[in-house]
C-alpha cells in the first residue's frame, strides 16, 4: 500500500483547491467536499495503522551536492498522530457542518480547514527538516486564515496578525537551528541525523545552541512562555477552529516535533533543563491565569497552554513518549471540552461569559454529561484518560528531582480548581441570565461528535488501549507515591473549586495579576513601542543632522565659503589684474624653464 | 642684414616704443606708435618677409593707427593730469618689468643655436607674396574663412556698441 | 650679421616696454596702444623664426601666415575695443583707468 500515505496527505489539498477554484458559491457542496476529504484521510490512516514502519522519499530538488527530498516516515509516532489528527479532524469537520450552518463564509472556512489538514498531515508525515519547515509555515498560514475568518471584526484581524507574527519569531529561531544542524552534519533527514548526530564530535556549546534554536520553533508553535501571548487571542476564531487547531493538533505540532528530533536534545543536559523550566513556567503561569478568566473559551485556552507546558516539561525530563501519550489523551478531551463549549455558545446565541450561564443540566443534557467527562479527564480523575497520561509525567518528574515534581503537583491542583470553577459556574446552579434560561440542546450533527469524543476520553488512558498506540510505554509498576500525590491534588483542587464557587453569582476571588495575565501583553506592547521610538529617533537624527545638515548644507556651505573667499580678488582695478597676470607669467616661466 | 643696419632700426623702434608709453599727450603717443611700426616694418623686410612688411604699414600704420587717432580726436582727450602717485602700484609694476627682462636675458643667453647665421635662401621665381598666398588659400582655407567671419562680427559689434540709447 | 638671438632680444624688449605701459599708464587709450606694442613684439619673433627655419631654400611660411592672421585679428580687436572705450567714455565721461572699477565685489 505504498500510495496510502500520499492519499492521506493530498486528499485535503485537493479539497481545498477544488473549493477555492470551483465551488465557492456553493456552500453546501464545499462543506461536503471538505468532510469527504477528511473522511478519506481517516480511512487510509486506519489502513496504514496496521502496515509496517517505512521511510520513503522522493527527490524534489537535485542540484548535485544540494538535495531536498520530500517523503514520509511511518513509525509508531506518526501512525498515532495520523490517527489523532484525522480522527479528531473528521469529528470537528462534521461538527462544523452544524455550528457554521448560518455563516456566510462557509466555503472559505472549509477551504481553510482542508488546507490546515493538508499542512498538519505534512508535519506528521515529514521525514526531513526542510519538509517539516515548509509544512510548519503552511500550518501557520492556515491558522491565520482560520483565526481571521470573521475578518471584519478588528479584534479577530488583530488576533490573526498576532498569531502569525509571534509564530514567525519562533520560526526564525527554528530556521537557525535547522541551518546549524544541516551545516554541522550535511543532512536534514531524520533517520540519518539520529544515527549521525552523536558521532559528529561537536562541542557541547554547539549542540546546546542548535537544540535550543530548534526548541524556539516549538516555543512559537506550541505557545510556550514567552511566546504564549497569541493563543488566548486566537480564541477570536470560530469554536471548531479553536478545538481543532488550538487545542488538539496544531499546537501539539511543537511537542510532536520535539519528540521526533529528541536525539538532538539527548546529548545536551543544559538544553533539556531549559526546555523543562520553560515548560514548567508556562504551565504554572497559564494555570494561575486560568483561575481568574471569565470567558469560557479563554479558560480552555489557558488550560491548553498549561497542558502544553506539561508536555514540554515531559520532553525536558527526557521522556518524550510520556509527552506524546499526554498529547494523545489531551487531544481527545480538550477537543471534547471545546466542542462542548461551542455547543453552549451556539445555543446561548454567542454568549461566552460564564457568569451569564448556569443551570444547563436539564436543558442540554448531552452537552452537560460529555462536558463533565471531559472536565474529569482533564483534572486527572482515575480511571479516565488524563489520569494515566499525567501520572506518567508526574512520575518522571519526581524521579528527576522533588522540586519539579512539586511544581507539577501544584499545577495539577490548580487545573482541577479552575475546571471545577468553570463547571460550577457554567453548568450548575440556577440560570444566571435570561438567555441561559432559554438554552436548548444542539442538533444531532453537533451532539454526535461530543458523544463520540467522550469515549476515548473515558478509555484512552487504560493500558490496554494505550499499548496499541504506544508500544514503547513500559508497563512498569506505577510508583505509589506519585499516584497518591496526584489523587490528593485532584480531590483537593476539585473540592476547593466546588466550595468556593458553588451557587455563587459573581466571582468571590479577585486577583488582578492573574486576571490581567501578568501584564505580559502590556509589557510586550511597551517594548515594541520603545524600540520603535528609539529607532525612529535615530533615523530622525540622522536625517536632520547628518544628511540635511552635514551633507546637503555642508556641501552648499563649503561652496558658498569658497565663493565668498574668492570674491575678494575682484577688486575692479584693471592694472592690478594685469600686474597679477604678469607676475604669474614670470613665475611660470621661471618654473618651467629654470627650475625643472 | 648687416648688424649696424639692424641695430639702427631696432633702436629706432625701441626708442619710439618707449616714447609711446612716456608721453602724456595721447596724440603724441599715437604718432610715436606709428613711427615705431615703421621701424618694425623695416625689420620685417630685413628678414625677407616683404609681404608682411608692406601689410604692416598698410594695415597697422595705415588703418589701425588712423582709427586710434580718430577716436582720440572724437573723445577730445586732453593731456593727462598728474593725479596722486600710487607708489605701491608703481613699485610692483617695476618689479614685474625687471623680472621679465631678467627672464628674457636668461632665455636668450641659453638659446645657443640662435647664435648661428641665418641659413641662405635659394628662392624660386615666385617671391614670398605668392608663397604666402598659396599657403593661405591651400593649407589654411578654413582659418581664412573664419577670419573673414570674425571681421564681419567685429564690424557688427562695433556698430552695436556705439549706438546711443534709443529714446 | 644679425642673428636670431638679436631679433628675439629686441622682440622681448619691445614686449616688456608694452607690458610696462599696461601696468604703469593710467589713460585707457595709452594702455590700449601699449597692448598693440605687445602684439607686434610677438609678430616680430614669429617672423624671425620663420626666416630661421628654412625648408628647401624657402623660409617657413606657416609662421608668416600666422602673423597675417594675428594682424587681422588685432585690427578687429582694435575696432571693437575702441567702440567699447567710446561707449564707456559716454557713460563715465572719463578715460582714467581707476574710475572704471564698477565690476568689483
Amino acid at each position: 500500500m505504498n500510495s496510502a500515505p500520499w492519499i492521506i496527505l493530498f486528499a485535503p489539498l485537493f479539497a481545498a483547491a477544488a473549493i477555492a477554484i470551483a465551488t465557492q458559491p456553493f456552500k453546501k457542496v464545499s462543506s461536503y467536499i471538505s468532510v469527504a476529504a477528511v473522511a478519506i484521510s481517516f480511512v487510509f490512516s486506519l489502513v496504514v495503522f496496521g502496515s509496517p514502519d517505512q521511510d520513503v522519499s522522493v527527490t524534489w530538488i537535485d542540484l548535485g551536492s544540494f538535495q531536498v527530498r520530500f517523503g514520509y516516515m511511518l513509525d509508531s509516532f506518526s501512525k498515532t498522530m495520523l490517527f489523532i489528527v484525522t480522527g479528531v479532524g473528521l469529528l470537528i469537520h462534521v461538527y462544523s457542518l452544524g455550528y457554521m450552518q448560518e455563516d456566510r463564509g462557509r466555503s472559505r472556512y472549509f477551504a481553510g480547514l482542508s488546507l490546515f489538514m493538508f499542512s498538519m498531515l505534512g508535519i506528521v508525515l515529514a521525514n526531513n527538516f526542510i519538509m517539516m519547515f515548509i509544512f510548519w509555515e503552511l500550518v501557520g498560514v492556515s491558522s491565520y486564515i482560520l483565526i481571521g475568518h470573521w475578518f471584519d471584526r478588528p479584534s479577530a484581524a488583530d488576533a490573526a496578525n498576532k498569531a502569525f507574527i509571534v509564530n514567525r519569531i519562533g520560526d526564525f529561531g527554528f530556521m537557525l537551528g535547522i541551518l546549524m544542524v544541516w551545516s554541522a552534519s550535511g543532512t536534514v533527514m531524520f533517520d540519518e541525523l539520529s544515527s549521525k548526530w552523536t558521532t559528529l564530535g561537536l562541542g557541547a556549546g554547539y549542540t546546546t545552541i542548535a537544540a535550543l534554536m530548534i526548541f524556539c520553533g516549538a516555543v512559537g508553535k506550541s505557545a510556550q512562555f514567552p511566546l504564549h501571548v497569541w493563543l488566548p487571542d486566537a480564541m477570536e476564531g470560530p469554536t471548531p477552529v479553536s478545538a481543532l487547531i488550538h487545542a488538539a493538533t496544531m499546537v501539539a505540532a511543537g511537542v510532536y516535533m520535539l519528540a521526533r528530533v529528541f536525539f538532538l536534545f539527548a546529548g545536551s543536559g543544559t538544553a533539556l533543563m531549559v526546555v523543562l523550566w520553560i515548560g514548567l513556567i508556562t504551565s504554572l503561569l497559564a494555570a494561575l491565569m486560568a483561575t481568574q478568566q471569565d470567558d469560557i473559551k479563554r479558560i480552555l485556552a489557558y488550560s491548553t497552554l498549561s497542558q502544553l507546558g506539561l508536555m514540554v516539561s515531559a520532553i525536558g525530563l527526557g521522556v518524550p513518549v510520556a509527552a506524546l501519550f499526554h498529547l494523545f489523551t489531551h487531544a481527545f478531551f480538550k477537543a471534547l471540552l471545546f466542542l462542548g463549549a461551542g455547543s453552549v455558545i451556539h445555543s446561548l446565541h454567542n454568549e461566552q461569559n460564564i457568569w451569564q450561564m448556569g443551570g444547563l443540566q436539564k436543558k442540554m443534557p448531552i452537552t452537560f454529561w460529555t462536558f463533565l467527562i471531559g472536565t474529569l479527564a482533564l483534572a486527572g480523575c482515575p480511571p479516565l484518560a488524563g489520569f494515566w497520561s499525567k501520572d506518567g509525567i508526574v512520575a518522571a518528574a519526581f524521579e528527576f528531582n522533588a522540586a519539579s515534581g512539586l511544581v507539577i503537583s501544584v499545577i495539577n491542583f490548580f487545573t482541577a480548581f479552575y475546571m471545577a470553577r468553570l463547571f460550577c459556574v457554567a453548568f450548575l446552579g440556577a440560570p444566571r441570565s435570561e438567555i441561559a434560561g432559554h438554552a436548548h440542546e444542539s442538533p444531532p450533527v453537533m451532539a454526535a461528535p461530543l458523544l463520540i469524543l467522550a469515549i476515548p476520553s473515558l478509555i484512552a488512558g487504560l493500558p490496554v488501549v494505550s499499548h496499541i498506540f504506544f508500544p514503547e510505554v513500559e508497563s512498569s509498576e506505577p510508583s505509589i507515591p506519585a499516584i497518591a500525590v496526584s489523587l490528593a491534588v485532584f480531590v483537593g483542587g476539585t473540592l476547593a473549586g466546588f466550595a468556593l464557587y458553588r451557587g455563587k453569582s459573581s466571582d468571590p476571588l479577585d486577583i488582578p495579576l492573574f486576571e490581567n495575565r501578568f501584564y505580559i501583553d502590556q509589557f510586550y506592547a511597551s517594548l515594541v513601542k520603545w524600540t520603535q521610538d528609539a529607532l525612529a529617533g535615530i533615523a530622525s537624527f540622522v536625517d536632520r543632522w547628518v544628511i540635511d545638515g552635514g551633507i546637503v548644507r555642508g556641501l552648499g556651505g563649503t561652496t558658498w565659503g569658497f565663493g565668498f573667499a574668492l570674491r575678494f580678488l575682484q577688486i575692479g582695478n584693471l592694472q592690478a589684474y594685469a600686474f597679477l597676470f604678469g607676475f604669474g607669467v614670470v613665475l611660470l616661466l621661471y618654473l618651467i624653464l629654470f627650475a625643472s | 642684414m648687416p648688424a649696424a643696419l639692424f641695430w639702427t632700426f631696432a633702436s629706432f623702434m625701441l626708442f619710439f616704443g618707449v616714447m609711446v608709453i612716456i608721453h602724456r599727450s595721447p596724440v603724441s603717443s599715437a604718432l610715436s606708435l606709428v613711427v615705431c611700426f615703421l621701424g618694425l616694418a623695416a625689420l620685417y623686410i630685413s628678414l625677407d618677409a616683404f609681404f608682411l612688411g608692406v601689410i604692416q604699414i598698410l594695415v597697422y600704420a595705415g588703418a589701425v593707427m588712423v582709427l586710434f587717432l580718430f577716436i582720440i580726436m572724437l573723445l577730445d582727450l586732453k593731456a593727462e593730469q598728474r593725479r596722486r602717485f600710487n607708489l605701491i602700484a608703481m613699485f610692483g609694476g617695476v618689479i614685474v618689468i625687471v623680472l621679465f627682462v631678467k627672464v628674457l636675458l636668461d632665455v636668450c643667453y641659453g638659446f645657443q643655436s640662435g647664435n648661428a647665421v641665418f641659413p641662405a635662401l635659394h628662392s624660386a621665381g615666385h617671391g614670398d607674396t605668392w608663397e604666402v598666398g598659396m599657403a593661405l588659400f591651400q593649407q589654411y582655407k578654413l582659418p581664412l574663412q573664419m577670419i573673414g567671419a570674425l571681421v564681419v562680427v567685429a564690424t557688427v559689434g562695433a556698430v552695436l556698441l556705439s549706438k546711443r540709447e534709443l529714446k | 650679421m644679425a642673428t636670431l638671438n638679436d631679433y628675439l632680444l629686441v622682440s622681448g624688449l619691445l614686449f616688456t616696454i608694452g607690458f610696462a605701459g599696461v601696468l604703469l599708464r593710467r589713460n585707457i587709450l595709452i594702455i590700449f596702444m601699449a597692448l598693440e606694442l605687445m602684439l607686434n613684439a610677438a609678430n616680430l619673433s614669429l617672423v624671425g623664426f620663420s626666416r630661421f627655419h628654412v625648408r628647401a631654400g624657402l623660409p617657413d611660411y606657416n609662421a608668416q601666415v600666422l602673423v597675417f592672421f594675428i594682424i587681422t585679428v588685432a585690427a578687429a580687436e582694435v575696432a571693437v575695443g575702441l567702440a567699447v572705450i567710446v561707449a564707456l567714455f559716454r557713460a563715465k565721461q572719463t578715460t582714467h583707468i581707476e574710475d572704471l572699477n564698477s565690476l568689483k565685489f
